[in-house]
């Protein structure tokens, strides 16, 4: 530990609110960016599954709009230590994109426009946790925010809802994504702290 | 890589639009965290893009900052060039973007 | 590790820190300090910031603008008191720094915050009696923003200010108030026949626009060298 800065607090918890090890409650929505911001037009915009098998499974943006909606209310925790809690979306669960997959693959690579990667277990992205986003507080999501569509799994760091998703890469074997080759966890569980590689 | 490149704006492939917010700073924002790693000052080291081959100081890189870990990237076509993250005492660099670092010694 | 000596305020928002560092190997004008915070239970947040004056033995200043909602430049202007301890590492970064002893003529554009390192290049040249000829054009919003304003307006030979407000100027100012244009960087940069060496701080965006600016009026990219302030200040 460093020197200690005499009445140096920092950007602390507020009051009982239970929050991940290490996370500061924030009311606004911090804008993360590891790169130019891609704009992509509804009529270009498409999202394609691809299994280990190399079969694809690819949705329009008006056949997924067709796809039923759920609007989940949800706390997220970004991996720089902000957390905001309460946030709602609208969007397409995974369990409805895949549940036609014939799939042996147990690993997911979500892929985004831009080039972005992030790997998740595949179980993850079931059973109601993981959601293909388009609205975010009764708004379509705006770009800085991943829009039109972003991934959102928000019982992992958020650096794993790939903003501008683009597709899904099954896969039988684990691929790590952009941080997950840099030094951040492979899984990242805000509960346990799996921040980094070794965590 | 001159001060004069909006290449950020243009379009790539996909048909996709990319806007330059802005949101990144001078290579020399690598400067203290990169001289914790190599002892050295790495700022006055040339890079290559292997990508699209644009050679020039690492200070010429556009650095995203704002993220989990640094990010630089080409100021011609914004291929990554550089990443640094910096957690639990460890440092991982990712120069896969840079076919070489020439750095001036002393 | 450093501690406060004495502080001054360039403007209500902005003060600058004098802090005594011992063992401190010197610096050049243009260099960067990673200053780094730490709370009681080991939470710490860390901020680059320019160092603003000459070299002077174990003596290092640092202008701090304060960011209302920001989690650095509050303590750095607001809590921090003379004598209590921070830790800094530094000097950093090789490339953005003016040497005393280079010949060229020196263009110095500097939008809000980004008059730090270029008024240690100002500080430098004089500390070093270099006869080198300085042109620094200074974008604020207001004349209140001017940092170091007293000091810019003593005489110092050889060294041309000239304030540019994109806001609101005095009264009789003969400039309008806007932002930077090719013509305020035609009449007040060095031209490129002189081939200047220019170093540009600042916002990004405003970086961005006065590098371009320059570029269109025919400098070699190569002269020019940028220090571009990101989007996490505070």
């Amino acid at each position: 530990m460093g020197i200690v800065s005499p009445g140096f607090h920092g950007r602390r918890r507020q009051g009982d609110v239970k929050l991940p090890p290490g996370q500061y409650l924030t009311d606004d929505f911090p804008v993360l960016s590891a790169g130019p911001t891609p704009r992509i037009d509804r009529d270009e915009w498409e999202f394609v599954v691809t299994t280990e098998t190399g079969d694809r499974r690819r949705w329009t943006w008006r056949e997924f709009r067709a796809l039923p909606s759920e609007t989940p209310t949800v706390d997220i925790h970004c991996v720089t230590k902000w957390s905001k809690l309460g946030t709602t979306w609208t969007g397409v669960s995974l369990d409805t994109l895949l549940a036609d997959m014939d799939t042996a693959a147990d690993h997911a690579l979500a892929r985004s426009y831009g080039g972005y990667t992030t790997n998740l277990p595949l179980e993850d992205l079931l059973d109601g946790r993981a959601w293909l986003a388009y609205r975010f507080d009764d708004e379509d999501l705006h770009p800085e925010h991943g829009g039109p569509v972003r991934l959102l799994v928000p019982h992992l760091y958020f650096w794993k809802s790939a903003k501008w998703v683009h597709g899904l890469d099954l896969l039988t074997q684990d691929e790590p994504g952009f941080w997950e080759t840099a030094g951040y966890h492979d899984y990242g569980d805000p509960w346990l702290e799996q921040r980094y590689q070794g965590d | 890589m001159g001060p004069d490149t909006g290449a950020g704006a243009g379009t790539r492939a996909e048909a996709v639009v990319y806007e330059d917010t802005g949101a990144y700073q001078d290579g020399n924002a690598l400067a203290g965290p990169l001289s914790e790693v190599f002892g050295v000052d790495v700022t006055r080291a040339a890079v290559r893009c292997t990508a699209c081959g644009l050679a020039g100081p690492l200070p010429r890189l556009r650095v995203y900052t704002h993220a989990p870990g640094a990010v630089a990237r080409c100021p011609r076509c914004e291929h990554v060039v550089l990443r640094l993250v910096l957690g639990n005492g460890t440092a991982w660099l990712d120069l896969r973007g840079t076919v070489g670092l020439r750095v001036p010694l002393a | 590790m450093a501690r406060l000596a004495e502080t001054r305020d360039e403007t209500p928002t902005a003060r600058t820190l004098v802090l005594d560092v011992p063992g401190w190997p010197g610096h050049l004008a243009g260099q960067h300090v990673d200053v780094r915070l730490t709370a009681a239970d080991g939470y710490s947040a860390q901020r680059s910031y320019s160092l603003a004056a000459a070299a002077d033995g174990d003596r290092v200043e640092l202008t701090v603008q304060n960011v209302p909602d920001g989690e650095v430049s509050p303590y750095l202007t607001g809590v921090f008191a003379a004598g209590d301890p921070v830790e800094i590492r530094g000097p950093v970064g090789g490339w953005f720094v003016w040497r005393p002893d280079a010949p060229a003529p020196v263009t110095l554009v500097a939008g809000g915050a980004g008059a730090a390192p270029l008024m240690a290049m100002v500080r430098s040249r004089r500390a070093a009696g270099s006869r080198v000829p300085f042109r620094l054009v200074y974008s604020v919003r207001t004349p209140g923003d001017r940092w170091y304003a007293d000091e810019l307006r003593r005489p110092d030979p050889g060294v041309e200010v000239f304030p540019l407000y994109t806001r609101a100027a005095p009264d009789g100012w003969p400039r309008p108030p806007g932002r930077l244009a090719k013509g305020d960087l035609a009449a007040w940069a060095w031209p490129p026949e002189f081939d200047p060496a220019c170093f540009v701080c600042g916002p990004t965006g405003f970086v961005e626009a006065a590098a371009d600016l320059l570029v269109a009026l025919g400098h070699d990219p190569r002269r020019i060298k940028t220090e571009r302030f990101g989007p996490t200040g505070g």
